[in-house]
C-alpha cells in the first residue's frame, strides 16, 4: 500500500514540494505523473527510503517512514523495494547472473542460485545469465532490471518511466510484463512516466498527478 | 557471490588498472623481501663465521682481504707467513689459542684448508660420517662439498693448484675422504679440511725435483694465515700493534672490518632499501588514484548497490576490500618474487662456491612489510570509501550511463 498525508520536502534554497494526499491498497497499480520539477523523483525517493520526510506522513508498504532512522530504511528498502531506475544500471563489469547476485549482496545475503534460475527462467532470459550488459539488447536488459528488482520478492516495485525511447510494440511488451509480475508477486507498483500511452495501457490504475510548486520567497 | 567476491569481479572488471597496481605493489615488496632475505642470511652467516675469531694474522696486504679470505673464503689471500710466526704467537702469553691455516689448493672450485683439528672445533662442526683427518692426505669433505661433488669416506681425489677451477692437478698425490661433516650453516660446510702437513707434502712433491729440494722447502715451511683468539681483552691492544711492527705480518681484527665492510655494503643495500620504499609508495599513490577513478566510474552502480539495501558503510567495505585485494595480491606475488629471486641468488652463489643464500627463508622484518603495504593500501583506499559513503543516490540513479 501507499499512503501521503501532508507530505512535503523542500531542498535547500529550493521551494516547497507540496504532495497531495493519496491512498493505494497493497497490490493496487499507481502512475506518477507530472511535468519536469514537479517532484516525482524526489517522490521516488522518498518512496524509496533515500530522503527523509521533513513534514507529513508517508506510508510505503506498511511502514511509516517518517519514523524511521537511515540505517532502518536502508534495510527496509533491502526487504521490501524492487527499484527499476530509468537507466536501468546494469552494472557494466558484471555478468547478468552477478548483476542480480547484487541484489543478495548488498544487504550481506548468502546468494540463493536457484531463485535466480528461477526469475530468469519466468523472465525468459535464462540464455542470458553469462553475459555482459554491453551483449544485450534495450528489451532484454529491461527484463534484467526487472529480473533485479524482484529477486528479493519485493511487496512495492518502484518504476521509473519504463517506456522511454521505445516504440509502441515494445511499451506494450514491457507493461504486460510490468502487469504481470507484480501480480505474481502480489506487489503494489508505482510507475513514474510522463508517457500517456502508459495511462492507456493501465486503465485501472490509480493516478498520482504531481504539479510544478508556484515561486515562493525564502526567507 | 560475497562483497568480497563483488570487490574481486570490480577489481578485474579494469584489468590493465588492475595489472599495473599490482604490479608496482609487487614489484617494491619483491625488492624488499630479497634485501630482507638475502640480507638477514649473509649477516647471519658471517657473523657465525666471526665467532670466536679475535684476530687474522697474514702476510702485509689490505685487513679486509685477510679476513675476506681467511675467515669467509671468499678473496684470495695476501700471501704466507712463516711457520716460525705461529710458534712465536702461540708462544706469546696474552694469546690463547693459535689456529693455522695452509691455503693454495682447491678441489672444483672449493677451497682445500690445511689446519688442525682447533678449526673444526671453533665452528663446532661434527661428523656426520667417518672420521676426523689423522695422516698426511686424509681429508673431511663439508656437507656442500660431500652433496654436491658426491664424496664419501673412503673415496680418493687429486686438488688443483690454485684457488680457481682450472689449476694444475695434482693428480700424483691424491686425498683420501676419510669423513664428512655434518651441515653447521657455516663455512665448513664449503671447505675441504686436511691436517697443514697435507698441504705441505702436496707443494713438496710437485715443486722440488730431488731430495735436496724436498729438504729446502721443508726447511722453509709456511702458512697462508693464522686464526687468533685472546686470553684477555687487553691482547687487543698489544697483540695487534706487535704483529703489524713484525716483517711481512700484517693484522687484521673481524670486529673491526666486518663493520667497515657492512657500512660499505650497507650504502647499497640502503639505496635498494630506498628504492624499494619508493617503488611501494608509488604503488599506493597508483592504488590511491584507481580506487578514486572506479569510485568515479562506478558512481553509478555504488548507487544502485545502495538501492538494493546496502547502507552507506558497506560501500565503505566494497572500496575497502577492493584494496585489500590488491594489497593482498601484491604482497603474495611480492614475496614469492623475492624468496625466488633469493633463490635464484643462492643457486649463483653456490656455483661460485660462495655464502649459502636460500629462497625459503623468513624473517620478521617481512610480516612488517606486509602490515606496511596493507595498511598503505587501506590509507590509499579511504578517500574513495569516503566518497563512496557520501553519494547523491537519487541524482546518481537518474544520470544517464
Amino acid at each position: 500500500m501507499l499512503s501521503l498525508r501532508g507530505l512535503s520536502y523542500r531542498y535547500p534554497a529550493g521551494p516547497a514540494l507540496v504532495f497531495p494526499d493519496f491512498e493505494a491498497p497493497a497490490g493496487a497499480r499507481v502512475l506518477l505523473s507530472g511535468p519536469s520539477g514537479s517532484g516525482k523523483s524526489t517522490l521516488i525517493a522518498l518512496c524509496a527510503g533515500l530522503l527523509a520526510p521533513q513534514q507529513g506522513a508517508l506510508r510505503v508498504a506498511g511502514q511509516d517512514l517518517s519514523a524511521m532512522t537511515a540505517a532502518q530504511r536502508d534495510a527496509w528498502r533491502g526487504a521490501t523495494l524492487g527499484v527499476v531506475p530509468q537507466r536501468l544500471h546494469l552494472s557494466a563489469g558484471l555478468t547478468v547472473l552477478d548483476n542480480l547476485a547484487m541484489s543478495f549482496v548488498s544487504v550481506g545475503m548468502p546468494v540463493d542460485r536457484s531463485r535466480l534460475e528461477m526469475l530468469l527462467g519466468e523472465l525468459d532470459i535464462g540464455a542470458l545469465a553469462g553475459r555482459r550488459p554491453h551483449q544485450l539488447s534495450v528489451g532484454q536488459a529491461q527484463r534484467v532490471a526487472l529480473a533485479r528488482a524482484l529477486v528479493r520478492q519485493p511487496t512495492m516495485l518502484l518504476v521509473d518511466e519504463p517506456t522511454a525511447n521505445l516504440d509502441d510494440e515494445a511499451i506494450a511488451a514491457v507493461l504486460q510484463l510490468l502487469e504481470r509480475t507484480a501480480r505474481h508477486v502480489n506487489a503494489t507498483l508505482l510507475i513514474a512516466t510522463h508517457d500517456a500511452r502508459v495511462a492507456q495501457s493501465l486503465p485501472e490504475a490509480k493516478l498520482l498527478r504531481l504539479t510544478r510548486p508556484t515561486a515562493e520567497v525564502v526567507a | 557471490m560475497s562483497l568480497a567476491g563483488l570487490a574481486w569481479r570490480f577489481l578485474w572488471a579494469r584489468p590493465l588498472v588492475a595489472a599495473l597496481n599490482l604490479a608496482l605493489l609487487s614489484l617494491g615488496v619483491a625488492a624488499m623481501v630479497f634485501l630482507l632475505v638475502v640480507g638477514a642470511q649473509v649477516e647471519r652467516s658471517l657473523q657465525r663465521d666471526l665467532t670466536g675469531i679475535d684476530l687474522v694474522v697474514g702476510a702485509k696486504g689490505s685487513p679486509l682481504q685477510l679476513i675476506l679470505a681467511g675467515v669467509f673464503h671468499l678473496d684470495v689471500p695476501t700471501g704466507n707467513v712463516p711457520l716460525a710466526a705461529v710458534q712465536t704467537l702461540r708462544g706469546n702469553p696474552m694469546v690463547a689459542q693459535v689456529i693455522p691455516l695452509a691455503l693454495g689448493d682447491s678441489l672444483r672450485g672449493y677451497r682445500i684448508v690445511g689446519t688442525t683439528p682447533d678449526y673444526l672445533a671453533l665452528y663446532a662442526g661434527q661428523l656426520e660420517q667417518g672420521r676426523s683427518w689423522v695422516a698426511p692426505l686424509e681429508a673431511v669433505v663439508g656437507q656442500q662439498v660431500a652433496r654436491e661433488l658426491g664424496l664419501q669416506p673412503g673415496q680418493r681425489f687429486a686438488g688443483s693448484h690454485g684457488l680457481g677451477r682450472d689449476g694444475e692437478s695434482h693428480g700424483s698425490v691424491p686425498y683420501t675422504v676419510v669423513g664428512r661433516l655434518a651441515r653447521c650453516d657455516c663455512v665448513l660446510d664449503r671447505l675441504v679440511l686436511t691436517g697443514v702437513e697435507s698441504v705441505w707434502a702436496v707443494h713438496e712433491h710437485h715443486e722440488a725435483e730431488d731430495v735436496q729440494d724436498q729438504k729446502a722447502l721443508r726447511d722453509e715451511r709456511e702458512v697462508t694465515l693464522m686464526l687468533l683468539k685472546y686470553r684477555s681483552p687487553l691482547a687487543a691492544v698489544t697483540v695487534p700493534r706487535w704483529v703489524n711492527a713484525q716483517d711481512g705480518l700484517q693484522s687484521a681484527a673481524p670486529a673491526l672490518e666486518s663493520a667497515r665492510l657492512f657500512r660499505m655494503v650497507g650504502v647499497g643495500v640502503d639505496v635498494l632499501r630506498g628504492f624499494a620504499m619508493l617503488l611501494i609508495g608509488v604503488g599506493a599513490v597508483s592504488v590511491f588514484v584507481a580506487l578514486l577513478h572506479a569510485v568515479r566510474d562506478r558512481e553509478p552502480d555504488l548507487a544502485m548497490i545502495r538501492m538494493l539495501g546496502a547502507p552507506p558503510r558497506r560501500l565503505a567495505a566494497l572500496i575497502m576490500l577492493e584494496a585489500l585485494w590488491l594489497s593482498a595480491l601484491g604482497t603474495a606475488l611480492g614475496l614469492a618474487l623475492g624468496h625466488g629471486l633469493a633463490q635464484v641468488l643462492g643457486w649463483t652463489l653456490a656455483r661460485d662456491r660462495s655464502l649459502t643464500v636460500v629462497g625459503l627463508y623468513w624473517t620478521p622484518g617481512e610480516l612488517w612489510c606486509i602490515v606496511a603495504v596493507v595498511a598503505l593500501a587501506m590509507a590509499a583506499a579511504a578517500l574513495p570509501a569516503r566518497r563512496a559513503i557520501r553519494l547523491d543516490v537519487t541524482r546518481l540513479l537518474q544520470t544517464p550511463r
